[in-house]
């Protein structure tokens, strides 16, 4: 009888593995398909000519250089303000913040910016920077709207990794007559830097495939040449690809499919190198 | 012989309730090793970390009293504490060589102390290696890893890198629980060499360290100093109860 | 020079206390500009036209109850596919899975997660929404119930690790304090380490679905844009449109100031503070969780 009971025990156990591991492959396998179907039905469109020439006959041929060089644009310009702040927010809470009410307030507003919809983003850009400051729909706007959302990953993750940095170094370097800032900018951020890094391409991978925040703020329909200064609009990989599949009649396929492919080997690039950054500093770690 | 720092009437309470010292007087001599022993929770490494105000990076509930060292209150809120670290230094019970070379270990502190000139930085490598006596082990490989190094060695250099900082004061918090009896001989060697021009405080990690070790002994029971004198009669011959119970290993 | 030191310390620590202080700044800036921008449309239109069914901005029906329906439905459908295959997922990695497995899933799932949301409305509206006309016979493919699919996509990698998180900070004496009682490990994962970590299963669940409720391209893309009320689960197969979809496709296209313009940015409030209440409830389930957890180590 006992045996009996046993044997139907691992039998659902059997099953329930079984079934489980079903669940996984379903929500792992249509990734990888997607990417996949992506690179080859794209990879055909990839010339010289469409990395580098400009969109022509209404967008339906031609290239897609001006929609890269504009996502490289906001993606720079996003960096340029969220990385800062973002690896100065993360010092203040893994190395000064006590464990108080205003801490927990700061950690409850990145908790909630990490969580807003990126098309109120998108609003708030709208309404902020380029109403209210006249900065106009531009790369800053954009750059600045897509700083503030990419600012909770950075954050999060740059926090994560100072924390990991053994408190005995502190201790350590105090007592040797270091300042608490000396500390940080002679160990800490050293040994934290493969987390703080992973930390931002991530940030950044989600800032350069947004669509939404830089509608209102900075992406244009369709530039005839590159934007000359940060005050003007700019064309991006998202935007185009949104574009050239929804409002573009008699769009060949080929160019959608061209310009997913880029825009995905580009996120992508991003996602592998923050991978394998973290990986090698596990590896490599002493302590 | 002078007193080089003066305990008066020294108190200190945890913010989370624990209390770490009651009422602690005690003058601490120069050029001698004072060991400060006792059980576990007795204050000992609390006191070591007022010493140099380390004890700034804990919460921190109330204090009470006086520290002078050169008749200069340390505890005034007005206290240099960079320089006092500077003046007063230590070493940990765990070794702990920063990420980083063994000379980097060494000159970390002086270069934080604007020292840039690279034959004082160089003499102050050997110099502080050799009075920890691991000079002979490390100097063909001083821009190698400190991690790489063993224990004892590790240890040996994190006094170094305390010496290299000219300090006037010395402590040491269990510096040898870690290592084996070899590499505990060879601190302990050192510490006697040292004591000729630094005053050295010391919490030993055994009541057998204490005898070997001690000038001056001072034994804490939780929070408390119960006797404090010479370090040969305190060992053979204590006047308290409860030093005597627990230099005879009758301690529950 | 020891002065100049000081110096440098006081204003790079001032520097780096006002960045910490900047996400609430942010978004404190966020909820002012969509009040200043939003409050006014309840000035312009009246409640009960609001709380209406009819959205048809151009004769100035402002009824936004099929966007929330619409919302709602497309949400609900990606809470049904993200939740069992997200905390499934969660399971497999967290205790299932060999380790060499976990090390392939765990990146390929974050790699969901980076995933621009336009690259799968891009497939969502070439590959999915003619292969369901057909496959449900269908007079349009792009319907809820395509958003829903695509939607539970982008909301699995979220549920899945937050999820394997919770289940990763039980402790392994939990687990072992199973086994030796004779459970099977089937058992355990049921019965012991997923209600141990309940509330971080919960957490997830409640980040995902405020994430799929966010999403906005992949919906505009594929749910077909209709600002119908849903009615029932019929309509999870009919064309409908979100309050997300609504703000992007038409803010482009009114004057700044006008009524339009208000009920958007009003729409958008209201996004806002839906996600203010799921963070502010996941989060404050975050800290109780930890409480315990410190109440049973100590």
């Amino acid at each position: 009888m006992m045996k009996l009971f046993d044997q139907n025990r691992h039998i659902v156990q059997r099953l329930g593995f079984i079934a489980i591991t079903l669940m996984a492959l379903v929500t792992v396998l249509p990734i990888i398909g997607t990417v996949a179907f992506i690179l080859v039905k794209g990879g055909s469109a990839i010339s010289l000519e469409f990395l580098s020439g400009f969109p022509h006959d209404g967008m339906r041929a031609g290239g897609i250089l001006p929609a890269i060089i504009g996502t490289l644009y906001l993606t720079l310009g996003t960096a340029l303000f969220s990385v800062p702040l973002g690896i100065a927010a993360a010092i203040y809470l893994s190395e000064y913040a006590r464990d108080n009410q205003l801490t927990r307030l700061i950690r409850l507003a990145i908790i909630n910016l990490a969580g807003i919809p990126s098309v109120v983003y998108g609003l708030f850009g709208l309404g902020l920077f380029v109403l209210f400051l006249k900065f106009g729909t531009s790369i800053l706007a954009a750059s600045l709207t897509l700083s503030i959302m990419t600012l909770p990953v950075i954050i999060s993750t740059s926090e994560e990794a100072l924390r990991a940095v053994p408190q005995a170094f502190r201790t350590v370097s105090i007592s040797l007559g270091a300042t608490r800032w000396q500390t940080i900018s002679r160990i800490i951020l050293k040994e934290a830097l493969p987390g703080i890094l992973t930390g931002i391409i991530l940030g950044l991978e989600r800032a350069a495939g947004e669509t939404a925040p830089i509608l209102f703020t900075g992406a244009a329909f369709f530039l005839p040449q590159l934007p000359h200064s940060p005050f003007d609009a700019t064309m991006a990989l998202p935007y185009h690809l949104f574009v050239i599949s929804t409002q573009v009649p008699e769009m060949p396929i080929q160019i959608q499919y061209g310009t997913a492919l880029v825009l995905l080997v580009f996120v992508l690039t991003m996602n592998v190198i923050a991978t394998v950054i973290r990986s090698r500093a596990r590896a490599k770690r002493q302590w | 012989m002078v007193d080089k720092i003066i305990i008066e009437n020294l108190s200190l309470q945890y913010s989370d309730g624990t209390e770490s010292l009651r009422n602690v007087s005690m003058g601490i001599p120069q050029n001698a090793v004072t060991v400060l022993f006792g059980p576990a929770g007795g204050g000992k490494s609390t006191l070591l970390r007022c010493l140099n105000r380390l004890n700034d990076l804990t919460e921190i509930k109330a204090s009470s009293g006086r520290i002078l060292i050169d008749g200069e209150n340390i505890l005034d809120p007005k206290t240099d504490v960079i320089a006092l670290r500077r003046r007063v230094g230590m070493v940990f019970a765990r070794p702990v060589t920063l990420p980083m070379s063994i000379r980097e270990n060494i000159i970390y502190g002086l270069e934080l102390a604007g020292e840039k000139r690279k034959s004082k930085l160089d003499e102050a490598v050997e110099r502080s290696l050799k009075l920890s006596a691991i000079w002979d082990e490390v100097k063909d490989r001083l821009d190698e890893s400190a991690i790489e190094l063993s224990g004892g060695q590790q240890q040996r250099v994190c006094l170094a890198r305390v010496i290299a900082l000219q300090p006037q004061v010395i402590l040491l918090d269990e510096p040898t629980s870690g290592l084996d009896p070899i590499s505990t001989g060879k601190v302990e060697a050192a510490l006697f060499e040292l004591k000729k021009e630094y005053t050295i405080i010391l919490v030993p990690h055994s009541v057998q360290q204490a005898a070997r070790t001690a000038d001056h002994a001072a034994f804490f029971l939780t929070g408390e100093l119960i006797e404090y004198g010479d370090g040969k009669s305190l060992f053979t011959n204590p006047k308290q109860k409860k030093t005597e119970d627990y230099v005879m290993g009758r301690f529950g | 020079m020891e002065k100049s030191l000081s110096w440098r310390e006081f204003i790079i620590t001032r520097l780096i206390q006002s960045s910490g202080y900047s996400a609430i700044l942010f978004v404190a800036l966020i909820f002012f500009f969509l009040l200043r921008e939003g409050l006014p449309a309840l000035g312009e239109v009246d409640v009960s036209s609001l709380l209406n069914f009819r959205w048809y901005p151009i004769e100035s029906y402002f009824g936004i109850l099929p966007l929330i329906s619409g919302s709602l439905i497309v949400t609900l459908g990606a809470a049904l596919i993200a939740v069992p295959f997200g905390i499934g997922t969660a399971v497999y990695i967290s205790e299932v899975a060999p380790r060499w497995m976990r090390e392939i899933l765990k990146p390929l799932v974050e790699l969901l997660g980076g995933l621009p949301s336009v690259v799968l409305g891009f497939l969502g509206i070439l590959v999915l929404a003619p292969f369901l006309r057909v496959f449900l016979n269908l007079p349009t493919g792009l319907t809820a119930f395509t958003g829903s699919l695509l939607l539970g996509g982008i909301a699995v990698p979220t549920v899945v690790s937050v999820a394997e998180d919770a289940l990763d900070s039980v402790p392994r004496a939990y687990r072992e304090g199973a086994w030796a009682l004779g459970a099977t490990r089937w058992q355990t994962i049921w019965r012991v380490t997923l209600p141990a970590a309940k509330s971080g299963v919960l957490t997830a669940v409640m980040l995902g679905v405020g994430r799929a409720i966010g999403e906005t391209m992949t919906v505009m893309m594929v749910t077909g844009n209709a600002p119908v009320l849903a009615t029932g689960l019929g309509s999870l197969f009919a064309p409908v449109r979100t309050m997300t979809a609504t703000i992007a496709a038409e803010m482009g296209e009114v004057a700044n100031g006008s009524t339009h313009y208000h009920v958007l940015f009003f729409i958008g409030m209201v996004l806002f503070i839906i996600s203010l209440i799921v963070n502010v409830i996941a989060s404050s389930v975050v800290f109780r969780a930890k409480k315990r957890a410190e109440r049973i180590l100590s």
